[in-house]
């Protein structure tokens, strides 16, 4: 007998040799504990998303073990550390490259709104350029409420529905950060 | 080597060129013409006697209350003799215009860089003079005195909340 | 292609002079590769893989930390410095207080001298390890890393102990500490003297006589001391160079001149001797805090901050039950306490050199000019000129080395 906790199994009908439950909330099973992250590191809550990533925090217990470093083949986004206006258009691009369906963690005070630097350089919070979905508090964040952020980020991913991407509201959302979807 | 005898090599150098600023914190500082001040720079790392062959800084500071608005402040080191000293030179504005100390020490550039990116200093002779933090098209010089601290156009902070 | 297979099989040359293979590439690295840890950007004309030349852009964190110096009190500019080399946070925090108390002439007590002292040294491990680990990692040996970052987040605990912060510590006050270390952070930092050690000499025989680690590392970016010191450079990429500067025994501050500790120096300045000089600093770090630690046992107990009312902000539960502490605690924070005129430059020896503040106070609340030198900005202009004729797997490798701080370099 293995001591690998299986995810709990969604709402459903249990029969003799069957069960079943919507798509919706099996694929958003497994998409939540399969999410891989994109390290968008600048600064001082990148170095701590370093200690989550180590031995100590183990992001790879909730099933982000692959750090993806291309937008390609990344769904989470975790935007660490300030982002200065020189850096947005950057971070706009990776978001774009990014395919669907992708969530963005604001981790720290600083993506989250600028942080202490109220300044003429730094932009006020990344949600002025791409949506994001969950904001992790703190300057730096500890390791514990960055892993809160990704667990808060599994219970959206798990509660979406498969067409929430075509809806006309989530492309006005996007149009209204600039983005254009083609379909 | 003390501080007094740093000074008296400088005077007898450059007579009348160099005046002294009382400093309290036994940190050799004088001021200097914007026309002499690569050759003392010179003089200081070139000197057998001396040998300041390690540049610390450059940075510029602003006083719009003065008649030169521009002080430029080289910070050099001795490392053999373990001393220091401070080389100030006042410049008009609001465009002011000092020879570059990349002639000097190669790592003048980026600091130089930096002082014309935040207060407008134009470095004459730099290699590369261009803004290296902020964006390229920016067209104000952060570091002045009358420029705010924050962004003029942000919209979702509003003093009232912050006490201003 | 058949063409070509004739070629090669000839005794002619494969390619002509118009063969687009001898056409330089121009690559962009940066602002977000893996590979920079941080966001720098190189933009390189590459040969095959050899660099021809380089260009470097920065400034895509600049925060503009000078300006909002200007705008704030001496007291609300250390968080700022915890945010410089965010890798070794303490070591700002006191270079700043170090700063102001020569400004405003304050002696501090040598207890609290020593208890710095033992900060500082830690963070400077803590910062060496995260360099030295992240080299293992770049030259393709994960395991050093993992096996050093346990040991750091010991170094947090410790931190965390005594100022309740992990990264961005925030350590200390103007004229010492906010709280004396209690009996739990020194029993820390005794186990860290015990158990770091063993990790310490099993990770730098895992890369000391590493081949492959030699072969990767070996005369890859030497540097003659001349050109260093031409660029400025200092901390332990100057010294791997052979020159001996190191603030602590230059210009010596809280009391390092008692302190009994060598200064590894290297000889050829390639990344190897980068590597071992920062290695070898991490054992007299360790050293050093053995010392301080004996000296902290002489001193009077309990003492943490100097007697300067003026200056140090009360505890809190005084300020709201005594008066004479509410009227220092209002001086204080509204900035209604005499300073000097007057012109500073302080320097401490941060994890990748010399770390300097210069302060020009006409009096008033907060700073008239604070000016930043900072080690990684000054270190880094050299990267971009010491690329022509690397490879780019040396050039990146030649990066970790020098331990760019992206929130030191942009400011």
């Amino acid at each position: 007998m293995s001591d690998i906790k299986l995810a709990e199994a969604p709402p459903g009908v249990e029969g003799a040799g069957f069960f079943a439950t919507s798509l919706d909330k099996a694929i958003g099973l497994a998409r939540a504990n399969s999410l891989w992250p994109l390290p968008f590191a600048t600064s001082c809550c990148g170095i701590e998303f370093m200690a989550t990533m180590g031995s100590t925090y183990d992001l790879a217990r909730f099933g982000a073990e692959r750090p993806s470093f291309s937008p390609r083949q990344a769904d989470m986004l975790l935007v660490m550390g300030t982002i200065a206006k020189k850096m947005a258009p950057v971070l706009r691009q990776v978001y774009v490259q990014m395919a669907e369906p992708r969530w963005v963690i604001a981790v720290g005070a600083c993506a989250s709104s600028g942080g202490i630097f109220d300044t003429y350089s730094v932009l006020q919070g990344i949600d002025e350029v791409i949506p994001v979905d969950v904001y992790v508090p703190g300057c730096p964040p500890r390791p514990e409420a960055i892993l809160d952020g990704v667990l808060r980020l599994q219970d959206i991913v798990k509660n979406e529905s498969l067409n929430r991407r075509n809806t006309p509201e989530y492309k006005a959302l996007l149009e209204k950060y600039g983005i254009h979807t083609n379909k | 080597m003390e501080n007094s005898f740093l000074l008296e090599k400088l005077q007898e150098n450059f007579p009348d060129k160099i005046v002294e600023i009382p400093d309290a914190h036994h940190l050799l500082t004088v001021l200097v013409d914007v026309e002499d001040v690569i050759d003392i720079l010179r003089f200081l790392k070139g000197s057998n006697e001396l040998q300041f062959i390690h540049l610390t800084d450059i940075t510029a500071a602003h006083y719009p209350h003065l008649e030169k608005e521009f002080a430029i402040v080289y910070h050099i080191h001795s490392l053999v003799h373990n001393i220091r000293i401070r080389v100030k030179v006042f410049l008009d504005g609001p465009n002011p215009e000092i020879p570059t100390a990349t002639v000097v020490w190669k790592g003048a550039n980026w600091m130089e860089r930096e002082t014309y990116d935040f207060f407008g200093v134009n470095f004459l002779g730099h290699p590369d003079l261009r803004r290296i933090l902020n964006v390229d098209d920016m067209d104000v010089f952060p570091m002045r005195k009358e420029y705010p601290l924050e962004d003029p156009n942000r919209v979702d902070k509003k003093d009232l909340y912050f006490g201003r | 292609m058949s063409e070509f297979i004739s070629k090669m099989t000839s005794n002619q040359p494969v390619f002509d002079d118009n063969d687009p293979q001898d056409e330089l590439i121009t690559l962009n690295i940066g602002p977000t590769h893996p590979a920079t840890h941080g966001v720098f950007q190189n933009v390189v004309q590459i040969d095959g893989e050899r660099i021809v030349s380089g260009v470097s852009t920065i400034g895509y964190i600049h925060r503009a930390f000078e300006k909002i110096a200007e705008h704030r009190p001496f007291y609300q500019i250390t968080p700022l410095t915890d945010r410089l080399n965010y890798c070794s946070a303490p070591i700002n925090n006191m270079g700043w207080h170090m700063t102001v108390e020569k400004l405003l002439k304050i002696e501090i007590p040598k207890r609290v001298q020593y208890m710095r002292v033992i900060v500082m040294e830690l963070a400077r491990i803590a910062d060496h390890i995260i360099c030295n680990g992240i080299l293992g990692v770049d030259t393709g040996a994960f395991s050093g890393f993992l096996y050093v970052m346990q040991e750091r987040e010991f170094i947090y605990e410790i931190f965390e102990e005594i100022c309740g912060a992990r990264l961005t510590t925030n350590i200390g006050r103007i004229g010492g500490f906010e709280r004396d270390f209690n009996a739990i952070a020194f029993e820390k930092i005794r186990e860290f003297l015990n158990r770091y050690p063993p990790v310490l000499k099993e990770f730098e025989e895992m890369f000391v006589r590493n081949r492959i680690f030699i072969e990767r590392t070996s005369g890859v970016a030497a540097v003659t001391p001349e050109e260093a010191l031409d660029y400025s450079w200092s901390g332990p990429i100057l010294r791997a160079t052979g020159v001996d500067y190191d603030v602590r025994v230059q210009n010596p501050y809280c009391s390092y001149e008692e302190f009994d500790f060598e200064v590894p120096v290297g000889t050829t300045g390639d990344v190897y001797d980068r590597f071992m000089v920062r290695n070898e600093e991490m054992w007299q770090s360790l050293r050093i805090i053995e010392q301080a630690l004996e000296k902290i046992e002489k001193e009077p107990k309990g003492v943490f901050h100097a007697e300067v009312p003026d200056f140090y902000l009360p505890p809190k539960e005084q300020v709201y039950t005594n008066m004479e502490a509410l009227i220092y605690h209002f001086k204080i924070v509204m900035g209604e306490v005499d300073t000097p005129k007057a012109e500073v430059y302080h320097a401490v020896e941060g994890a990748n050199g010399e770390l300097g503040f210069y302060l020009i106070h006409d009096g008033g609340r907060s700073p008239y000019r604070l000016h930043f030198r900072r080690p990684s900005f000054v270190n880094y202009q050299m990267f971009a000129p010491m690329s022509a004729g690397m490879l780019i797997s040396d050039a990146i490798i030649n990066m970790s080395s020098l331990n760019v701080i992206a929130g030191e370099l942009d400011a």
